[in-house]
């Protein structure tokens, strides 16, 4: 189902930036189209490597200078942000998008899932299932997966040309040596649409089946690097792995203390100095929806 | 019995330096040729010609593979040229570093060319590296270290044994034995040769030993400045050399 043509956002063009002196969403016009071009050349090609002209933010790289780029270039009057942070709403990097955007486009903020229709995201997708019409945006820090076992970008660019994926699976190996399963925890390395292999940013491999088959529009901007791809709605994301140890994720034999939450990716948090821990859900919106739903979590772990 | 490679009038130039100068020759099926001459001859570019590692000034060369069809090297496609190298050619180099990835270990070192050519069955995988490991004489209790923990004589059988797990026809091997001593090269040698017989292996070699060649290779060539002196069998070569060259490269050689 496609919203109607009428609710669909299209980005402002020429308002006034609430913010004096400052285009709307920080960037100039030129730029966002460009970005935007390659935007629609990374949907076109799911999982392909497009590289765009990345700007100089006022942040410096690492702290999601290519996602503030795309979302940038998406974002419309009418559109509310939400913005992660290692799953959280109240961290500094989350805080300071979504006040930077704030500023800049004047427009709804959120922290529930539901009500965004644009997330930008670090390292989390979040736990509430994803709808059509909204858009995810990912900060990738590198964005070749390639690049631990070949240094060179000519040679990448061939070897995804050529669909060599072969080295890949040396580094499975290697993990399923050493630990005798795979143990690669993070950026865990798919294929999309069956022919391009994509890093899907730092996210928890927990989080890789979400991207399959997803009903929002998922765009990855890599700002030091220079490089968008995306993964278009309902597009096959498969996770790499080998016949006899199948793709698995992580699971933990407890519950989130706050909300009692099973189903989750959990956090480990120390609590004192006598080695106390907790273990609470990542997603903080999730927790916080589930808590004042009435659940609760304290005669889960007893 | 049909050639499996065949050269015909390679010639490729470095500005004015003639590295290979319309070199032509047939390599059949099971069969070793030498190639032998001193630094700077061209033996080294010839083979990297045949590979594919540099472009040809001038020159034919036809490949015959497994169903009997002949292929142009020089007008295959780049893809196809890197998807025979991967699956029907394989290459020893020189310096192990180069032909291994050091910082894998040596099951992931000869499984990589198996995960190259489609496998994604992590047992079936595991017992063809073992397997491997054993048919160049590595203890499988090495499996699980990294090549950086071997010595130079074991990281060339490892690179022997990773280049032939897909079992190539034809292997181009530039100098495998160089940077070894005297009785590690005789260990490599004498399980070359081993290879070679079992497998049935077609192999250009390259070096500048004349051992080497006089143990293995079947036929030789012998180079200067680019071309080919002389040519024929090794015993005939080597025990009745005709060209001044490789008289004196002969008489050069010690013999204890």
């Amino acid at each position: 189902m496609t919203p109607p043509l009428d609710k669909i956002d299209i980005p402002a063009k020429g308002k006034p930036s609430p913010e004096p002196g400052f285009n709307f969403a920080y960037l100039d016009e030129q730029t966002k189209r460009s970005i935007r071009r390659a935007l629609l050349k990374a949907v076109a090609i799911p999982g392909h490597q497009i590289p765009f002209g990345s700007r100089e933010m006022p942040m410096s790289y690492g702290w999601g200078t290519g996602g503030i780029q795309v979302t940038a270039s998406v974002i419309g009057q009418n559109d509310v942000l939400k913005v992660i942070d290692q799953g959280a709403d109240d961290t500094t990097n989350a805080v300071n998008i979504r006040r930077f955007f704030k500023r800049v486009c004047q427009v709804e903020t959120t922290e529930s899932t539901a009500k965004a229709t644009l997330i930008q995201t670090r390292h989390r997708i979040p736990e509430t299932p994803l709808q059509q019409g909204q858009i995810m945006v990912y900060q990738v820090p590198i964005p070749e997966p390639l690049r631990w076992i070949e240094p060179s970008e000519v040679e990448t660019r061939k070897m995804h040309a050529l669909e060599e994926y072969g080295p890949m699976y040396v580094k499975l190996y290697e993990d399923i040596t050493h630990f005798g399963h795979i143990a690669t925890a993070y950026d865990y390395p798919v294929m999309v649409n069956d022919r391009y292999m994509m890093r899907p940013s730092p996210i928890p491999r927990f989080d890789n089946p979400k991207l399959d088959m997803s009903p929002a529009l998922q765009l990855f901007g890599a700002g030091r690097e220079k490089r968008i791809y995306a993964i278009p709605p309902y597009t096959k994301v498969k996770s790499l792995d080998f016949a006899d140890h199948p793709f698995s994720v992580e699971s933990w034999d407890k519950a989130c203390e706050f909300c009692g939450a099973t189903d989750s990716y959990l956090d480990e948090v120390v609590i004192d100095n006598d080695g106390g821990r907790m273990w609470i859900c990542s997603d903080t919106d999730y927790c916080s929806r589930r808590q004042s739903e009435g659940e609760d979590g304290t005669t889960l772990n007893d | 019995m049909e050639p499996l490679l065949t050269i015909d009038q390679l010639s490729k130039t470095y500005g004015r330096i003639r590295a290979c100068d319309r070199i032509s020759f047939a390599l059949y099926p099971g069969q070793v040729l030498g190639i032998i001459g001193e630094s700077g001859s061209g033996k080294t570019t010839l083979l990297r010609a045949i590979a594919g590692a540099i472009a040809l000034d001038s020159g034919q060369l036809f490949y015959r593979r497994q169903m009997g069809d002949v292929l142009s090297l020089t007008q295959l496609s780049e893809p196809r040229r890197r998807i025979l190298m991967r699956s029907e050619w394989g290459f020893v180099r020189q310096n192990p570093r180069d032909g291994l990835r050091m910082n894998v270990t040596a099951g992931a070192n000869i499984g990589e060319r198996l995960m190259d050519i489609g496998q994604r069955h992590y047992g079936n995988i595991r017992t063809e590296a073992a397997q491997w490991l054993a048919q160049v004489e590595i203890g499988e209790e090495r499996m699980d270290q990294l090549p950086i923990h071997f010595s130079g004589g074991m990281q060339q059988r490892l690179q022997l044994a990773r280049v032939l797990v897909t079992k190539p026809r034809l292997v181009l091997m530039d100098e495998p034995t160089g940077g070894l001593d005297v009785s590690v090269q005789a260990r490599l040698l004498d399980l070359m040769r081993s290879l070679v017989r079992r497998f049935q292996l077609s192999v250009v070699l390259v070096t500048h030993d004349i051992g080497v060649v006089r143990l293995l290779a079947h036929r030789l060539m012998v180079m200067q400045n680019g071309q080919v002196i002389e040519a024929g069998l090794t015993d005939q070569v080597l025990d009745d050399p005709h060209h001044p060259y490789t008289q004196q490269l002969v008489s050069a050689t010690l013999t204890p």
